[in-house]
């Protein structure tokens, strides 16, 4: 009883009392609080004049800080504080900081550039990370492609030309793939005969009676086979129809087929079924006419050739 | 008059208090979110964003029911290392047929705001089936079932007459099918005619074949043509980059 009654004296109740007794402290903030958050009261009034903050009409109130930036178009302009301007102003300073690179690719020739180690090294660090943000997710992180879906780029063997020029064109516009499905136009036997040839090609087991008689479709008119393959077997670059005899296999699931019968079918589904993929997107729109050179370079270096 | 004031008033009205707390916490809502609605340049003026057709509507609603948006946001910031890798960071204008808006701020995966017209149709529907296939670090879970699985179509006019009635200018008359024919051109204005839904949907669907079989359409079809077109509406080319500055 005596304990309460102490701490009755020392301690400051609201002065309300409930049911008679009960009684509620009066415990005030600690000044250096209170203090702490008008402080914060005169904070805000700062952070108003100084940054965009309290909407005026159909608009808002800019505040004092201003942001400088030069535009696309090469303009000098101030504006007052906001995100989309701060993003311009930092995109500007990497931009000069860039621009003597970016200059020298722009302005040199493919040759030039493999011969000038400085920028062969800036296209080496920044190809890397263009290639990661952009290309990677289907040719994979080092260029290696996915079998039946995405082409290697580190080997010599190139759809549509490992040149300069070819790969920024193939950059720029993109490319579509196509092969018609044949299982229509010829026998089950004929498409057999033509998958036994085409083993053969490159060197794969086959039975050699039937790929004589598919070397005989190839070359006339009841398959042509050679109108976009080539009388040689060897492809055509213009439009994309692969290389059949050097033992490279993206459509055709050979590598993983186990026999060597196996491997013969593999190469007959796609005879019989044609193929409608091999879609690669067209980046001009997307990427800079910089940064596709860049990429050329990259991708030429990673396996380019002719 | 003397107006004595006590705590105690709300303390023992909890009526009172109840309507006070409301107040004083719908402050906050109102101060940040009602003048939105005043302010003339919160959504950029801009060519180009369309309502969605049918079949990417439905794909949207996939793209929903899946939850993808748990884990990839379609927000890019104003910031140098977004654009880098995303694309040009996001107009509030290209979202104003979102409803909901998919912004999210979630990021396990990447930001898909301008995912569209980025990888083949191939790409895309090899990674939903089986994502390590094509990434091998991903952590996404697979969505085979929906290679499988025939899209149920026969809602698809009622979906887009639910938008319309919070504000997506899909057209169910004759004046509205005009109006749009004003606003979106002739041919992007057809698409958006509720009484031909399930005709587009079918015809973009067999146009697109996006799942690349042609017989039928399944989810896939709808979720990949939403992918495809997601942040390719406006062609910034025709814009100087600070275009979207004076809108904030």
């Amino acid at each position: 009883m005596s304990e309460q009654k102490l701490q009755s004296q020392t301690v400051q109740t609201t002065g309300h009392a409930w049911d008679g007794d009960l009684q509620e402290y009066n415990n005030p903030l600690p000044v250096w609080w209170v203090y702490t958050f008008y402080a914060t009261f005169i904070f805000a009034i700062v952070y108003w004049t100084i940054y965009p903050s309290w909407p005026f009409g159909k608009g808002w109130i800019g505040g004092l800080s201003d942001i400088t930036y030069v535009n696309s178009a090469g303009e000098t302009k101030t504006h007052s504080w906001n995100t989309r301007a701060l993003y311009l102003e930092d995109m500007n300073k990497a931009a000069v900081e860039q621009k003597p690179y970016f200059d020298k690719v722009t302005s040199m020739s493919y040759e030039q550039i493999s011969r000038d180690p400085e920028v062969t090294a800036f296209i080496l660090s920044s190809g890397k990370a263009l290639f990661a943000d952009n290309c990677a997710a289907c040719h994979q992180s080092g260029g290696q492609g996915v079998v039946g879906f995405f082409p290697n780029l580190t080997d010599d063997d190139w759809l549509y030309g490992g040149s300069y020029e070819k790969i920024h064109q193939t950059l720029m516009d993109g490319r579509r793939g196509y092969m018609p499905s044949f299982s229509e136009v010829l026998s089950g036997g004929q498409i057999d005969q033509l998958a036994n040839y085409v083993a053969s090609l490159s060197g794969l087991e086959h039975d050699a009676a039937e790929a004589k008689a598919g070397d005989v479709l190839f070359h006339n008119e009841t398959a042509a086979c050679y109108y976009c393959h080539g009388v040689d077997a060897k492809g055509r670059k213009e439009i994309g129809a692969p290389n059949l005899t050097d033992g490279i296999w993206l459509w055709a699931g050979v590598a993983a087929a186990p026999s060597g019968e196996g491997k013969v079918a593999a190469i007959r589904t796609v005879i019989a079924g044609g193929l409608s993929k091999g879609v690669m997107p067209a980046w001009a729109g997307r990427l800079s006419p910089e940064q596709i050179k860049v990429l050329t370079v990259y991708v030429h270096d990673l396996g380019g050739g002719v | 008059m003397n107006f004595n004031f006590k705590h105690e008033w709300i303390e023992t009205n909890i009526g009172l208090m109840a309507v006070l707390t409301m107040l004083a916490i719908s402050v906050g809502g109102l101060v940040e979110i009602a003048p939105l609605f005043f302010i003339d340049k919160t959504i950029e003026k801009v060519e180009g964003v369309r309502p969605y057709t049918p079949l990417e509507q439905r794909g949207r609603d996939i793209y929903q029911r899946e939850g993808c948006y748990l884990c990839h946001s379609q927000m890019i910031r104003p910031f140098r290392d977004e654009k880098l890798r995303y694309g040009h960071y996001s107009l509030a204008a290209e979202s104003q047929y979102d409803h909901p808006f998919q912004w999210g701020s979630k990021r396990t995966g990447p930001d898909l705001a301008r995912v569209g017209g980025k990888y083949s149709n191939e790409w895309q529907v090899q990674h939903l089936v089986a994502p390590r296939s094509m990434v091998p670090e991903s952590v996404m879970p697979n969505y085979p079932w929906l290679l499988s699985t025939q899209l149920d179509i026969s809602d698809t006019a009622d979906r887009m007459k639910a938008l319309r009635k919070v504000g997506v200018p899909y057209s169910l008359t004759q004046e509205e099918y005009k109006a749009n024919v004003v606003k979106f051109g002739e041919t992007v204005a057809p698409l958006l005619h509720i009484p031909d839904a399930q005709k587009n949907l079918l015809e973009q669907a067999n146009f697109g074949n996006y799942d690349g079989d042609r017989s039928g359409v399944s989810e896939m079809d709808a979720l990949v043509a939403y992918l495809q077109v997601l942040g390719t509406m406006v062609d910034f080319s025709k814009y100087d980059d600070d275009a979207f500055v004076n809108d904030r």
